[in-house]
């Protein structure tokens, strides 16, 4: 890939004794829409650390758009597997949290955000506080936080993790629409091989710890998607694959 | 015997907004009202019938004349009881306040520091209370240096426990946004600790008072301290009672503004409350 927005080689990371991540290859073209798939606890997360600069990574090298990544302040906008909105602020006040930090006057910030609370299905609601929304919009209201940060590119954390089969199901769709509509780059960490499937251009596959991509799989199905094209024989041939691949890398103790 | 307050819960529940908020303060609050009226009551029964002589334990009815014939001196030695009072928990808050931000930039000094304020915990105020009232008179100074020594420490771990308990996602999130330190502190850490600090406040008001008291114990020309003193000297436990009772209820209503200003300042825990409801 010529091209690339975000490159990892031989990505490494151990945390004393325990070795995570083993050496990634990872690339994400510009506009593009990119999953990581992987058994829970392989470093998925610890990935997006480094990537944020919460960690520095123990060896190999990333690069950002060709250039060597060193500062990755202002190059990602990071949604948190907890949803980590503050309880405090109002939903509106959570969704300006970045710009907020970024020096952006508040009146500025309400006024950028404004026009995407209706896509966010979030409009009415922008005086209430998280405690007060269901788990779908509380993810929405943190998507919305993730995306007015206008950053090149999006790392989300697995955004639909913590919902019920149903919520998640029209989140995914919501967020493909949403996809359609802004082409954001976007790279996203899920548990969920439909999930994963139903919104990638491309999804890569980790094994357990310490992890390395085990698979890469290009989804050649159209867009605009909809839950039915999931049926489609190509669709539940690279399910079956990424399944495949994620059971085989399991821990031993659950094979 | 079981106290039975369905008939209350019965008409609590029938109430709704503002009228079901106050019956269920008042719906809290009866058990203890009952338990409190009991034990006058026991106690004005024993001072009647066993012939105990009232300068040894006056009946309840009888400190109760006292408040009211002595109620001008009563108010005359509370008003500089509450000053002190208020005036060294305004200061212990402050440097509550400064030192827990302190604390929590340089690292080095939490452990250069807590020893000491724990030391400082465990000196005992009858020693300290006379001594500091040597060395600072009998004005208003010392009482306000013990009322803040003893209130300082637990709004102080209160504080930095606060700052702990901040979501780490949160401050990962942050950083990740480009967030200064200051920044990190501001809009997760502070607000985090919100509601740790006023359960500090809470239980430090209650020994706010009573360190004001010790301190006028210990020599001041006004105070509810001071009088309860000369009353035992006087011989009139009566008289000690009522400005114990003084000394009750002011206790009671800075817990109560304590309890008014920490609903004020989390409506978001107002709301959660309500919606639960
Ligand atoms: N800062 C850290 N210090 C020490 N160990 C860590 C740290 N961060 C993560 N780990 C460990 O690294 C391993 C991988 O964690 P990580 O959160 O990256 O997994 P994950 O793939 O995101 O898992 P999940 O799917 O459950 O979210 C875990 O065993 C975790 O305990
Ligand atoms: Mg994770």
């Amino acid at each position: 890939m010529s091209a690339s927005r975000l490159s990892l080689r031989h990505v490494a990371k151990r945390f004393g004794a325990l070795d995570v991540l083993g050496g990634i290859n990872l690339d994400v073209a510009p506009g593009e829409f990119v999953s990581i798939l992987g058994p829970s606890g392989s470093g998925k997360s610890t990935l997006f650390q480094i990537l944020t600069g919460a960690t520095t990574p123990g060896a190999g090298t990333i690069a950002f758009d060709g250039a060597e990544l060193t500062d990755p302040a202002g190059k990602f906008a990071f949604m948190p597997q907890r949803d980590a909105l503050m309880p405090w602020r109002r939903v509106i006040d959570n969704a300006v949290l970045g710009l907020e930090v970024q020096g952006v006057p508040r009146r500025e910030a309400h006024r950028r955000v404004a026009p995407l609370l209706e896509q966010f299905g979030l409009a009415g609601f922008e005086q209430h506080y998280p405690s007060q929304l269901s788990g779908g919009m509380r993810q929405r209201v943190a998507l919305l936080r993730t995306v007015v940060q206008d950053r090149q590119m999006l790392l989300l954390d697995e955004p639909f993790g913590a919902l019920d089969a149903l919520t998640r199901t029209s989140m995914q769709q919501w967020l493909e629409r949403m996809w359609e509509r802004h082409r954001w780059t976007a790279l996203l960490i899920t548990h969920d091989v439909r999930e994963a499937v139903f919104l990638s251009d491309r999804i890569y596959v980790l094994s357990a710890r310490p992890a390395r991509v085990i698979r890469e799989i290009a989804v050649p199905l159209g867009r605009p998607r909809t839950v039915r094209d999931l049926s489609a024989p190509e669709a539940t041939r690279i399910e079956a694959e990424l399944l495949d691949a994620l059971l085989g890398s399991a821990s031993p103790e659950l094979a | 015997m079981l106290v039975d307050y369905s008939p209350v819960s019965r008409i609590v529940g029938r109430l709704t907004g503002p009228g079901k908020r106050l019956g269920v303060a008042i719906g809290a609050a009866w058990p203890a009202t009952v338990l409190v009226v009991a034990i006058i009551l026991v106690w004005e029964f024993y001072t009647r019938h066993s012939g105990i002589k009232p300068t040894t334990l006056p009946a309840p009815s009888r400190v109760l004349q006292q408040i009211i014939e002595n109620r001008q001196a009563l108010i005359d030695n509370a008003l500089p009881t509450i000053a002190a009072t208020l005036s060294g928990f305004a200061l212990s808050v402050a440097s509550a306040f400064i030192s827990s931000i302190l604390v929590d930039f340089v690292r080095p000094l939490r452990r250069a520091l807590f020893p000491v304020f724990i030391i400082s915990q465990t000196l005992p105020l009858v020693a300290i209370a006379p001594l500091v009232v040597l060395w600072f008179g009998f004005g208003l100074l010392p009482k306000i240096l013990l009322v803040a020594l003893v209130t300082f420490f637990p709004m102080m771990v209160a504080l930095v426990q606060g700052y702990d308990s901040t979501d780490k996602d949160m401050e990962w999130l942050l950083r990740s946004m480009g967030a200064t330190r200051a920044q990190v502190f501001l809009k997760a850490r502070l607000p985090s600790a919100i509601p740790f600090f006023f359960t500090g406040l809470r239980i430090s008001i209650t020994y706010a008072v009573v360190g004001a008291i010790f301190a006028e114990y210990s020599g001041a020309a006004k105070g509810l301290g001071i009088y309860m003193l000369s009353a035992k000297n006087n011989f009139r436990p009566d008289l000690v009672l009522a400005a114990v009772f003084c000394s009750a209820l002011i206790t009671l209503v800075l817990f109560g503004c304590t309890v008014l200003i920490e609903r004020l300042s989390m409506p978001w825990e107002q709301v959660r409350k309500d919606d639960r409801k």
